[in-house]
């Protein structure tokens, strides 16, 4: 293997660990200056990397339904947000969402799901396998990242396309990436 | 229980007088009529739907705008719908932010059925174990200028329960159109670009 393949090959290994990272790296990039957050597993290192961040604003959420009106608030004062959470937590968001295209606010959620792979718990069934629909309904663009080297490319044109255009963005990250649970 | 007797325009009008540069945000409902009636503003955000948001929305804009001061006004009922958003408040401690709740233990705008301040429930108490640095409760005209000025002034996040009467004045609509309110307020309270 030569230096470039071998560096290449690294940088995946890197990748595969360090997708919340990538998403912390867009965050800074597109200007996200407040983060809204239940405490979630997958979303940890995320959490921790806002957290730790003197330009961000960390707010822990008692429900994600609190999450739309930060978010609109947030863009009254011309500041960008960006919401994490789990597959739960788009179920008890959907009237607060309503306040998003009224008023069209960009909105970009990260949501890690459950109910899926290798989920010890088949009780996150029922609200994981309708968490995409749920977010359609809703007015969200969604899409799904299955593999970390596509956490880059998709959360980015996520950012882009939420904060450029005032649009209602989803970032659905499988189980299988985001971490199983036994 | 002190007997809520305050008339909620006349509270809600001497709460905005002389508002300065204040951003105001209306809960869904009768305290936005309320403050619709004193006047329309390009620093009110009037809110028509997701009842249980106003307190937020007013937190996410306290945080964006340590610069400016925020008010919330906004009815037991919706205070009720949102009310982790209380402790969230608690959490960040704003110093910039004040929650107004229009208390008349009744929901207003279905027809005046009792809430669960009728039955006792307190929100100020609430406020209180939720760690607003400022909890009053009033039901005086007269405190109102010292309402007023802490809405201003108060540093830390203040919590206001105002006991009003229950009726149902005369609903005064703001626009209905979200985007145009929200890119009148944006550019009223935007920051001045060099």
């Amino acid at each position: 293997m030569d230096s470039a393949t071998t560096t290449t090959a690294n940088a995946r290994a890197d990748s595969h660990l360090a997708w919340p990272d990538r998403i912390h790296d867009h965050f800074k990039r597109v200007g996200v200056r407040q983060v809204g957050y239940v405490p979630d597993t997958g979303h940890s290192r995320l959490i921790k990397l806002c957290q730790a961040d003197p330009e961000i604003i960390d707010v822990v959420l008692t429900s994600e339904a609190e999450g739309a009106g930060l978010v609109a608030g947030a863009a009254l004062g011309g500041q960008r947000a960006a919401l994490l959470m789990q597959s739960s937590g788009v179920g008890n968001c959907i009237n607060m969402f309503s306040l998003l295209p009224n008023c069209g606010f960009p909105c970009l959620i990260l949501v890690t799901m459950r109910g899926e792979f290798g989920d010890f718990n088949p009780w996150q069934v029922p609200m994981g396998s309708i968490t995409e629909q749920v977010l359609k309904l809703c007015g969200f663009l969604t899409y799904r990242v299955e593999h970390a080297e596509d956490v880059d490319p998709v959360v980015g044109s996520g950012c882009d396309m939420a904060f450029s255009g005032n649009l209602r963005i989803a970032i659905l990250l499988a189980q299988r990436l985001a971490g199983h649970r036994r | 229980m002190t007997p809520a007797t305050l008339d909620r325009r006349e509270f809600v009008a001497r709460l905005l007088a002389d508002r300065g540069d204040l951003l105001v945000v209306g809960g869904l409902g009768s305290p936005t009529y309320d403050v619709a009636a004193c006047g329309d503003h390009p620093l009110n955000f009037y809110i028509w739907s997701a009842m249980g948001c106003a307190a937020m929305v007013g937190l996410g804009l306290a945080l964006a705008r340590p610069d400016r001061r925020v008010a919330v006004l906004t009815g037991d009922g919706e205070a009720l719908m949102g009310v982790g958003s209380l402790a969230t408040i608690g959490v960040k401690q704003p110093q910039n932010l004040a929650i107004v709740v229009l208390d008349n233990a009744h929901y207003g705008a279905t027809g005046m059925q009792p809430s669960h301040t009728k039955a006792g429930v307190d929100l100020a108490t609430v406020a209180k174990g939720c760690r607003f640095r400022h909890v009053v409760e009033v039901s005086e005209m007269e405190r109102a200028a010292e309402m007023r000025a802490l809405i201003h002034d108060s540093v830390g996040p203040t919590f206001i329960l105002a006991r009003v009467a229950a009726d149902d004045p005369p609903r005064v609509y703001p626009s209905l159109d979200g985007h145009a309110t929200k890119y009148r307020f944006m550019q009223a309270s935007a920051k001045p670009t060099r």
